[in-house]
């Protein structure tokens, strides 16, 4: 169940930063339609958060570690709503980078987070 | 690049922005990992996480300088990121010459290795930016001179 959502959250992620690197590619800011994919990709790793600490309480055991593994889980449900926020700040292509950093960044913690599991 | 005009001491305008959002990831990063292996186990490589507890400060204060702006912040975070890039180096030289003082990874090893060089990419590309930043660019006319033909 973790894995399947760790995998669907990495791949939303990678597939919002191809989305925002190509809005900064044709020299735009982000969008709605962006900010609703950030919402999408906010709200799943949201749903791992939770799923995560429901698999914790009921006594699993991640392999590296729970305070690890917690951690990670925070900085993942932080990640792109963080990038979000700049690029509000941020009207211009730069704003749609950084984005794009953030959804690539979600996924390399998405590998870690498959690795503490202990996929 | 842009039409926008970028004003002489906002920091963050532009690319200033995807630096910022660097940094953050690396303070948190850098200090969360030091603070949880000082916690938990000191004992079994304290130079390499001290030296990464430094390496989060150090980022920490960058981040607060770029997002602060104004010439003194510029001056002070190209004197970090002159420090952070001597870091990487001495620290990346170290791990490989010496592996056995580096029981544990520093965020600084290997040259930054482990975080796809980010360590040694972000200083440079910093010290790039804040010298193109400059509000006094060597005319004598210090900050705030008109638009140069």
């Amino acid at each position: 169940m973790l894995d399947a959502l760790t995998l669907v959250t990495g791949v939303a992620a990678l597939l919002l930063a191809a989305w925002c690197g190509w809005a900064a590619y044709r020299d735009q800011p982000t969008k709605d339609w962006h900010f609703i994919g950030m919402a999408v990709v906010s709200v799943l790793a949201l749903i791992q958060l939770v799923i995560g600490v429901v698999q914790l309480a009921r006594g699993e055991k991640p392999e590296q570690g729970t305070t690890i593994f917690v951690a990670y889980l925070l900085g993942a449900f932080a990640c792109v709503p963080a990038a979000g926020f700049m690029s509000l700040a941020e009207r211009t292509r730069w704003g749609s980078v950084t984005v794009a950093a953030g959804g690539i960044v979600l996924a390399v913690l998405e590998v870690r987070l498959y690795d503490i599991w202990g996929g | 690049m842009t039409t926008v005009r970028e004003r002489p001491k906002r920091l963050i305008s532009g690319p200033g922005m995807l630096l910022v959002w660097f940094y953050g990831v690396m303070v948190v990063g850098a200090v969360s990992r030091s603070a949880y292996q000082i916690v938990t186990d000191f004992g079994r490589a304290p130079l390499a996480y001290t030296l990464s507890a430094v390496a989060g400060v150090v980022y920490g204060f960058i981040t607060y300088s770029l997002v602060r702006g104004g010439e003194r912040a510029r001056r002070a975070a190209q004197l970090c990121c002159a420090a952070e890039l001597a870091g990487v180096l001495i620290v990346g030289t170290w791990t490989l010459l010496e592996p056995s003082a580096f029981p544990d990874a520093t965020v600084w090893s290997d040259y930054g290795m482990g975080y796809v060089f980010i360590p040694v990419l972000l200083p440079l590309t910093a010290l790039y930016w804040l010298r193109r930043s400059r509000t006094d660019d060597g005319d004598g006319n210090g900050a705030g001179d008109t638009v140069t033909p």
